[in-house]
Formats: C-alpha cells, structure tokens, sequence
C-alpha cells in the first residue's frame, strides 16, 4: 500500500484539527483566532485527507454540493445577522438590538458569535471548493512526477 | 507595549533579540533561494517555509492574530493552491536572460535604498506615541471594555466596530470562490454533471 505512514498519521490528525478549528472559531473573542483563521483550519483538514487518500474519497466525505450551499449560507447567515439587526429596529449590523436592555452587553457577544460563525463556514466551504476546482483538474498524478 | 517592555529583564530582552535575529536571518536566507530557484516544487516549498518563519516573527511582534492567519493561510492554503496550480503548467521557471540582470539590480538597489531611507523616519517599536497606537487605536482599546466587553479587542473591532468591512470581506472571498467555480467549471472536468455539445452527438 502506498503512502503507508501519510495516511496513518491524516487519520490520526483528521479529527484533532477539526476539533482546534472548533475551538478557534468558538474562542475568537478570548484569544486569538476567529471566523477566518477557523475557517481556513477546517478546510485544511478536508485537504490533508485529500492528499493522503485522494481527491475521489474526499469528495465522498464532503460533496461539493455540500460546499456550494455552505458557501452562501456562511454569507446569508453574516447579511442575515446584519439585516435582522434592522428589523429589530436597530442600524445594520447594530448588535445591541439582540438584548438591548443588557448589563454586560450580551446582545455584542451574540452578534459576533453569529457572525464569525457566518464567515467560518464560508471561508471554509470557499478555500475547500477552490482547492477540489484547482486540484479536480489534473487526474492522479505520479510521485515521480514532480 | 513600551510598559510591557519597562518590566522585562536585560536577559529577556537579550534573548528576544537573538530569537528575532535568528528569525530574519532566516527569512533572508529562505527569500533569496526562492529567487535563485528555478524548480518551481522548490519554490512553493520555500514560500511556505518563509510564511511560517514570517508567522513566527509576528508572534516576536506580538501580532499573534496576524501570525494565525500567516501561518494557517500563507503556510497552509497557499501553498496547497500554488502546488496544484504548479501541476496546471509548467515545472520549471524559464531562463532569464542575463541582459536584464542591471536594471533589475538598479530596480532594487532604489527601492532597497528608499526604504532604509523610509525606516530611520519611524518611531521606535512599541512607542506609545507612534501613530498606530494613537488616535482610533487608542480609542478603540480603551473603549471595547466598555461598549462591547468582549477580551479580544482584535475580535470586537473586526467584528463589530469594523463589522461592515468584515462582511464586505466575506463577500470578497464569496466572490473569489465563486469566481473559481465559474472559470475552472463546477460540471467539468471530474465529477459533476458533464456538458456535451450538440455537434458532438450528431
């Protein structure tokens, strides 16, 4: 079997950063990192899986079909957040709206906390779709190819 | 900044000097084998370890939210991406001639030159007066413990002072996506549904 050692250790790896994606984009506003930073720590781990096992499998795990929706949802859902804030009676983006009468301005929380969620899963859908695009082009390749 | 920097001891301050001349000693051997190298794997290769070694000198400069994007994009993504665009072309570099070799030398010598001129004019590291740490930025650090009370200010003024440039930022991306899909075809190549030409069934 090839790649023998790559594959093992993508297995072992896979769930581990999806798990620190997790924790960047949740953490965002504590520490370093956010929407962004997360998103692109998801798609890393889709990738890794692709280089060891191929584009086919991964495609299997993750449609790109799946990707497509993810993309405009991730954007809908930041508009969305913003536009909500204008039906509430607020300015765009104007997070107080969500709990105005807030001591510790918890209505600020959630509306970043949605936000960076909407920029998480469309820079992750994104960076994915375009590496299966720039990476579906070109069959197999050999290692000696290089 | 200048506080944090008061209470630091001489060996502490030593020993962040050698780590950050280590480090740009480092990128500067790292950028000229990229511009000396003509294998293009080599040279995305190298980019990939100037972005992570350039992520560590950010986090040398406290920038630790720029040093995540620098080493989870420019290490990570980018070098995915230029490695499966490299396998769309060509692998090697073509040969430059050799004539041009002066004026590009003068090219850089100038611009070299200006921004040493450029670096004597800014205000030392970390200075509390310099103009990034006056102004909006003073206002927004004394002002997101108040009005958004969230740890992070990076986080409060990207996502919520800042909160319409970060959705225009979205959208950018959104659009670089989509402009992808739409160049390099969602129903081409493999997968997806294919599109035969009418001549072609005739």
């Amino acid at each position: 079997m090839d790649h023998l050692i790559l594959r093992v250790l993508t297995k072992m790896f896979f769930a581990p950063i999806l798990l620190f994606a997790l924790y960047v984009q949740f953490h965002g506003d504590f520490g370093p990192g956010g929407g962004f930073q997360a998103g692109v720590i998801f798609a890393v781990a889709f990738i890794l899986h692709a280089l060891g096992f191929g584009l086919e499998a991964t495609r299997r795990v993750m449609p790109p079909r799946a990707l497509l929706f993810g993309m405009v949802i991730g954007l809908l859902f930041y508009t969305g957040t913003g536009a909500a804030m204008m039906a509430l009676g607020g300015n765009l983006l104007d997070y107080e709206q969500i709990a105005p009468h807030s001591t510790h301005h918890a209505g600020q929380h959630w509306g970043i906390f949605l936000v960076e969620f909407g920029v998480g899963l469309c820079v992750a859908s994104t960076m994915l779709m375009i590496f299966y695009h720039f990476a579906g082009r070109e069959p197999e390749i050999d290692s000696e190819d290089w | 900044m200048s506080a944090a920097l008061a209470t630091q001891t001489p060996n502490a301050i030593a020993a962040g000097l050698v780590i950050d001349l280590a480090l740009l000693t480092l990128l500067f051997i790292v950028a000229v084998n990229i511009a000396r190298q003509r294998h293009l794997f080599a040279a995305v290769m190298l980019s990939g370890i100037y972005s992570l070694l350039s992520a560590a000198f950010f986090v040398s400069l406290d920038a630790v939210d720029v040093a995540f994007t620098e080493a989870a994009v420019g290490a990570g993504i980018s070098t995915v991406l230029m490695l499966g665009g490299m396998l769309l072309t060509a692998r090697r570099e073509k040969p430059v001639s050799p004539r041009r070799a002066p004026v590009a030398f003068i090219v850089v010598t100038l611009v070299g030159a200006a921004l040493v001129y450029a670096s004597v004019d800014m205000p030392p590291f970390g200075s509390a007066d310099a103009p990034a740490n006056r102004y909006i930025g003073e206002e927004y650090v004394q002002r997101t413990p108040k009005e958004i009370a969230v740890p992070n200010v990076v986080t409060a003024v990207l996502a919520s002072y800042r909160g319409f440039d970060t959705m225009g930022e979205t959208t950018v991306i959104f659009t670089a996506g989509l402009a992808v899909i739409l160049l390099l075809g969602i129903g081409s190549a493999r997968g997806g549904r294919a599109v035969r030409d009418k001549e072609e069934e005739e």
